[in-house]
């Protein structure tokens, strides 16, 4: 506290004013701020096909955002390697621009033989943080350094009903360290209520057995405030979703939903699924909270593996790094 | 290979041939069936139904909607519960009464089935269940004593396909290819509650496409005379793959109380006709077509494996018609066999014959020279026997011109001596004179 001589201390340690400064419209400064430089967001989706991962984007940012609908074929064949496809957008919202990059793995987990398919993903991920470093490390920098880094992973759950995959628990293993990987239980009206309560604990405890790391990560809660907030979110993870970018009219109202001869399932009725909770958390919750853990926690691991190994970062003068590290 | 319509093909050639005669009066031979249905009902039936598909996807729940029975029970989970680390094949058998009738019903699961992170070849295990079981029969068939064949084959395969909404995957492709000629493949889309109706659609015009795509014969429906049945026949062929949901769980709907899935939206009723497919298996598997399920596993799917297994033990020489009768080949094809394999034998004859001719021209060559050999050696002996009394005989020789050198010597010594003798007496004549 710098001691103002308009302020005087109290007992709890703060300083009270006496009058309107206005440090609190720093806020509405940044606020403005961001608006006019937008910000990026990565996300990534992983799971085997048929999950509904292109829907389920393009629900949570209510827009054909997705690669599916830039241009997909319905009957494209699946790729005999996992493949990375990025699709970007720009999508606005009161005011406010954001760059949404959504990366697509098609690929995955489809053929016969998947070892080692999660190999393409973690590579593409490292390149992201390489590029942001060597940025980073230049000698004249960027304003703004455009940040392609995945800030988030979903990963569709099959929703058997009985166990993880041992391709799932392999897959969060490997990559749980170098990003946030959200696991969602994809095509959650497969199953009844109760069959998606048990489906979810023993994912959990699989989870929890198999010592995976998923978004929110406990070890990351700030203050007992955060914690409480993220225990409840950790409770209720991994969340049972269903996508779809139709409407229908229900009750008078418009819903989006998946219509069935037996009754039209809400995608944004919590008692039919867990989309809104989903989307809530990602977006209107913790999408901040993402791309900071993104950069201060993974990339700086990350950051400092790199330095650390021999050669650093410039080749070319070789001498000079071997003894310093930049 | 046999197949459904060659079968079919030379049925009615046979039939072709006969006269239909008209009866005078009632035999009674109508009452065939009856006799026959009867015995059958004594025996009983048997029928072994296999489940192939990824944990997960309601097999086991299905497998107990079909028979209304809990193969599966709480108390004795289904494979799918238990986390395999291979594929395994386990078989489970329940007897079940109904009617009178009963059948005695084989499950066969294939826990474990696409699990790992890597597949290849998981299918191996479960042909080689059912080459195993095809393998029983077809030594049960060859003995002398054949009083109880038990029939353990695998007379259907119910394949679940994941409700990506997609298409195929190439698990999928790879198993099916593998296995439609060894058992009737029947494709299901599991937990069909998961589409739409119109994804539905889509997903099964999807996969009837691949598998025409990839040339997969699953199991096709007979056509029969009746015009009625074929209808219905024709349907439930566009219905193909069929989209199951199963349930044992009772749930009260408009009063009625019906077998389904309770969601927050309503509930999926697994008899419905508008919701899934079941009924319709449950009908062609069960109440229409089991029957005919048994008949293509016996005379196309056994005797394909069957000609295939006998063909890889028979050598040559060994009578071929044993092995599958007049029905597979025509004259022309067994006369070339016969042709090629008495072609094969003169050709084996002709080497051996010339095997042996060599052999006794080496023998003969073996034995001149060994007797060139051995007069060699005589030869060189005599040789030396010649040398050796030569060598005496000059030996002797020179002996013997010592001894003449000698004797030599001594005549003249001694004719010196006579003539100094005769000397000596000439002087003392000499001298005596003198005097």
């Amino acid at each position: 506290h710098s001691p103002l001589v308009f302020s005087s201390h109290n007992s709890s340690g703060g300083s009270t004013l006496l009058g309107y400064i206005g440090i609190d419209t720093i806020i509405e400064q940044m606020r403005k701020k961001t608006m006019k430089t937008g910000f990026d967001f990565n996300i990534m989706v992983v799971g085997h096909s048929g999950l509904g991962k292109s829907t389920l984007v393009n629900t949570l940012f209510k827009s054909h955002v997705s690669r599916k609908s830039a241009g997909w074929a319905r009957d494209e064949k699946i790729p005999k390697t996992v493949e990375i496809k990025a699709v970007s957008h720009v999508i606005e919202e009161g005011g406010v621009k954001m760059k949404l990059t959504v990366v697509d793995t098609p690929g995955f987990g489809d053929q016969i033989n998947n070892d080692n398919c999660w190999e393409p993903i973690s590579k593409y991920i490292n390149e992201q943080y390489e590029k942001f470093l060597k940025e980073e490390v230049n000698i004249t920098r960027k304003k703004r350094i455009p940040d392609t880094r995945v800030h988030c992973c979903i990963y569709f759950i099959s929703p058997t009903g009985h166990f993880l995959r041992q391709l799932d628990t392999e897959f969060m293993k490997r990559l749980s360290h170098s990003v946030n990987i959200i696991p969602v239980i994809a095509k959650a009206d497969t199953m009844t209520l109760e069959e998606r309560q048990e489906f979810k604990q023993r994912v959990r405890k699989e989870l929890e057995v198999s010592g995976i790391e998923f978004y929110p990560q406990k070890e990351f809660d700030e203050d007992m405030e955060d914690k409480s907030d993220n225990d409840k979110i950790r409770e209720a993870m991994p969340f049972a979703v269903v996508g779809s970018d139709k409407e229908y009219q229900v009750n008078g109202k418009r819903v989006l939903g998946r219509k069935t001869a037996w009754g039209i399932v809400e995608v944004e009725n919590p008692n039919h699924c867990e989309f809104a909770q989903l989307r809530d958390f990602l977006i209107r919750s913790h999408l901040q909270d993402l791309k900071e853990v993104t950069h201060n926690i993974h990339y700086e691991t990350y950051r400092a593996k790199r330095l650390n190994e021999n050669g650093g970062l410039h080749p070319i003068s070789s001498s000079d790094t071997q003894e310093s590290n930049l | 290979i046999l197949d459904r319509a060659s079968i079919n093909r030379m049925r009615v050639s046979v039939c072709v041939s006969l006269k239909q005669r008209n009866l005078e009066g009632y035999v009674g031979f109508a009452n065939l069936p009856n006799q026959v249905y009867r015995k059958s009902v004594k025996r009983g039936f048997e029928f072994t139904l296999m489940v192939v598909g990824e944990s997960g996807l309601g097999k086991s729940t299905l497998i107990n909607s079909l028979f209304l029975t809990d193969l599966y029970s709480k108390d004795y989970p289904g494979p799918s519960q238990r986390i395999k680390k291979t594929v395994q094949v386990e078989q489970s058998k329940v007897l079940i009464k109904e009617g009178g009738v009963q059948l005695t019903l084989t499950i066969v699961d294939t826990p474990g089935f696409g699990d790992a992170v890597d597949n290849s070849n998981c299918w191996q295990p479960v042909i080689n269940y059912i080459d195993s079981k095809c393998e029983d029969f077809l030594n049960a068939e060859s003995r002398v004593n054949r009083r109880s064949m038990p029939d353990n084959r695998v007379h259907c395969c119910l394949y679940f396909i994941a409700p990506s909404g997609h298409g195929l995957k190439p698990l999928d492709i790879e198993f099916m290819k593998r296995l439609h000629d060894k058992v009737n493949v029947i494709p299901l889309i599991a937990k069909a509650d998961t589409l739409t109706p119109e994804e539905c659609q889509l997903f099964k015009k999807q996969i009837m496409k691949e598998i025409q795509e990839h040339k997969i014969k699953i199991y096709e429906f007979p056509d029969t005379e009746d015009d009625d049945d074929n209808k219905l026949i024709r349907k439930i062929k566009e219905k193909m793959p069929l989209a199951v949901v199963g349930s044992n769980v009772v749930i009260e709907v408009n009063g009625k109380k019906v077998r389904g899935r309770q969601y927050p939206w309503g509930v999926a009723e697994v008899e419905n006709g508008e919701h899934c497919d079941f009924t319709v298996l449950r009908n062609m598997l069960i109440r229409t077509h089991m029957q005919d399920l048994k008949d293509v596993t016996n005379n196309v799917h056994y005797e394909n494996y069957r000609s295939k297994k006998l063909a890889a033990v028979t050598c040559n020489g060994v009578d071929t018609s044993k092995t599958k009768g007049q029905l597979t080949k025509s004259p022309l094809a067994q006369m070339e066999e016969e042709r090629r394999e008495h072609v094969m034998k003169m050709k084996k004859m002709e080497a051996e014959m010339e095997q042996v001719f060599e052999m006794k021209v080496k023998e003969k060559k073996q034995k001149l020279k060994d007797s060139e050999a051995e007069l060699e050696r005589r030869h060189e002996q005599m040789k030396r026997n010649l040398e050796a009394q030569y060598k005496e005989l000059e030996e002797k020789r020179r002996v013997f011109e010592e001894e003449k050198a000698n004797w030599e010597a001594q005549q003249r010594i001694l004719e010196q001596q006579k003539l100094d003798a005769s000397k000596t007496m000439e002087k003392n004549k000499k001298k005596g004179k003198i005097f």
